[in-house]
């Protein structure tokens, strides 16, 4: 296990607290990433924002990776800042490649909501509990999700 | 099919109204739907994607360096900025240190940039209040600003002069006295505009308590930038996690408590006088060296080496037709642009091409703060909240 990580408060912290919830975690050039498993995470993220030492009250970013054709194909990625102190770190979820659906995190930051719709637009994630999870970016009657990795690129749609 | 309101059954008399996309006050094609009773927003929806062209599934065909491209023209009026955040977060994949010369000529520009993307703001934010002379001016100072990007990469706005390891190439002789010559003019004329607006009775009545966002509930929506600061949160990613050796200029955060109109307007104005500071601190004290990185297998190499050395021939070939490989992981990289945190999301897979980039767009995040704002206003303030959120919709479609 990579010093950076271990040293991480808030991955001790998360491992206090539940220690079931953690798939897995990295370091990769200093950015600590944990592997939440999926029905953990609202509630780790409560935590998360609500123990005053952590203190991740700013949710900087939702987004989504296809892994195609992998399984489990989908990670979905939220970034969470602590603003004092200065703590930056990322929560990843997997999904599976049939119906892939997670509870949404408006309820916990609701600047969520757009982040949600885009990944929900785009990659075809359902975020369970959203309250407008509509397209955002593609008109309403589009087909299909043109981030996805087996979206067609080429010929007549 | 374009999104829209229902009615509320018993409150039929109210008026679903759609402002935009072609609507001058919205900066470009954003869209909202309204409900109003009477000339009071009830509630309203943003109904964006008019611009949306796919960038992000773009990068995935492109090389890095290729990409570089479409950052410019996401945000439009900041394209330095894109550059800057793109360029870091390859060279934070690759682990790879920049020369200090380098490094402080993206600072020197990327605060040119800022300058100039609330010099359009403050021109576009006044003419919507019915102010026109600002407009004439701030495009006048604008157009300084531009011809020194000119000067430097040979373009004015669609620059993609930063590139991975450095610059695209060393600026000519002279140029810092052009950047001399608008730093000793900018000053006076910054005062002017502030003549013109911060004390004025219209100005005032148009803009002070309107649009109020309190601290928690800005932090709670993801708005960042001087939206967020004029809230009272002084958090800036220059400060927080610096990139491109900010932790070696003297600045400030200029913060407000009020949250409204007037405040942000007064945020970006003081934002612009700290960019002053900061271009003149990089100006006298700009290092010597080279300007690109020392990475043969990454940055391309001099055109006269090309003639006398096979190996710069052959790195040439192979960045030309095939592009560099990362390490196989994953980086978030976000700078301060000057509408907020622009973060750029890079996965690779080892290959020449991103495996996938995601952009973090501040204004695409500031339009939910924006919708929270115009709730319970009247439509003519609505238009004065559009134009102090200063969004682009090139990056909120992206």
């Amino acid at each position: 296990m990579p010093e950076k990580l271990e040293a991480h408060k808030a991955y001790q912290r998360i491992r206090d607290f539940d220690s079931q919830a953690i798939e897995d975690a990295r370091e990769f050039r200093g950015e600590v990433t944990i592997y939440i498993r999926a029905p953990r995470l609202r509630a780790i993220c409560e935590f998360l924002r609500d123990v005053p030492d952590l203190n991740f009250r700013y949710l900087s970013d939702v987004t989504a990776v296809d892994l195609h054709p992998a399984e489990p194909r989908f990670e979905v990625v939220y970034h969470l800042r602590s603003l004092a102190p200065h703590v930056k770190l990322c929560l990843k979820v997997r999904l599976p490649g049939d119906n892939p659906r997670i509870d949404s995190l408006v309820p916990v930051w609701p600047g969520a909501n757009a982040f949600e719709r885009e990944v929900w637009d785009l990659m075809g994630i359902q975020f369970d509990g959203h309250p407008f999870l509509r397209r955002i970016l593609l008109p309403e009657d589009w087909e299909g999700h043109p981030l996805r990795k087996d979206f067609p690129t080429t010929g007549y749609r | 099919m374009a999104i829209t309101l229902e009615k509320i059954p018993g409150q039929e008399e109210r008026v679903i109204l759609s402002l935009g996309p072609q609507h001058p006050s919205t900066h470009g094609v954003l869209r909202l739907v309204l409900e109003l009773d009477g000339e009071t927003v009830i509630r309203g929806l943003f109904d964006i994607g008019y611009l949306h062209t796919g960038f992000e599934k773009s990068f995935e065909a492109l090389t890095y360096s290729q990409g570089i491209t479409l950052t410019d023209r996401m945000d439009y009026l900041a394209p330095l900025s894109n550059n800057l955040g793109f360029c870091l977060a390859i060279e934070k994949l690759l682990d790879l240190e920049i020369p200090p010369k380098a490094q402080w000529i993206r600072v020197l520009l990327t605060e040119l940039t800022r300058i100039q993307s609330h010099l359009v703001w403050l021109g576009t934010h006044a003419l919507e209040l019915g102010a026109m002379s600002p407009f004439l001016y701030t495009f006048r100072e604008r157009e300084e600003i531009l011809n020194i990007f000119e000067l430097v990469s040979g373009q004015r706005m669609m620059t993609s002069y930063f590139r991975v390891g450095g610059l695209a190439l060393e600026p000519p002789l002279h140029w810092l006295k052009r950047v001399e010559k608008f730093l000793k003019s900018f000053p006076g004329r910054l005062q002017e505009y502030e003549d013109l607006l911060t004390q004025n009775p219209i100005w005032l009545g148009r803009t002070v308590g309107i649009g109020v966002l309190r601290p928690e509930e800005a932090l709670a929506l993801s708005l960042s930038g001087p939206v967020l600061r004029a809230s009272g949160v002084a958090w800036d990613v220059r400060k927080s996690d610096p990139y491109s050796s900010y932790e070696k200029f003297d600045f400030n955060v200029p913060t407000r408590k009020e949250g409204d109109v007037y405040a942000r307007y007064l945020v970006r104005m003081d934002e612009m006088r700290e960019s002053i500071k900061i271009v003149r601190q990089a100006t006298d004290g700009m290092p010597e060296g080279p300007v690109k990185a020392t990475a043969p297998h990454i940055v391309l190499p001099e055109r006269e080496s090309m003639k006398t050395s096979i190996e710069a021939l052959i790195y040439h070939f192979k960045l030309v037709t095939e592009g560099f490989h990362p390490p196989v992981g994953e980086v978030y990289q976000s700078i301060e642009s000057p509408r907020g945190e622009i973060g750029f999301y890079l996965v690779s897979d080892g290959s020449p091409k991103p495996y996938r980039c995601h952009v973090r767009a501040p204004s695409f995040a500031n339009l939910q703060g924006l919708m929270k704002v115009i709730e319970g206003r009247l439509l003519a303030d609505v238009v004065a909240c559009i134009a102090s959120f200063d969004t682009v919709l090139g990056e909120i479609d992206r």
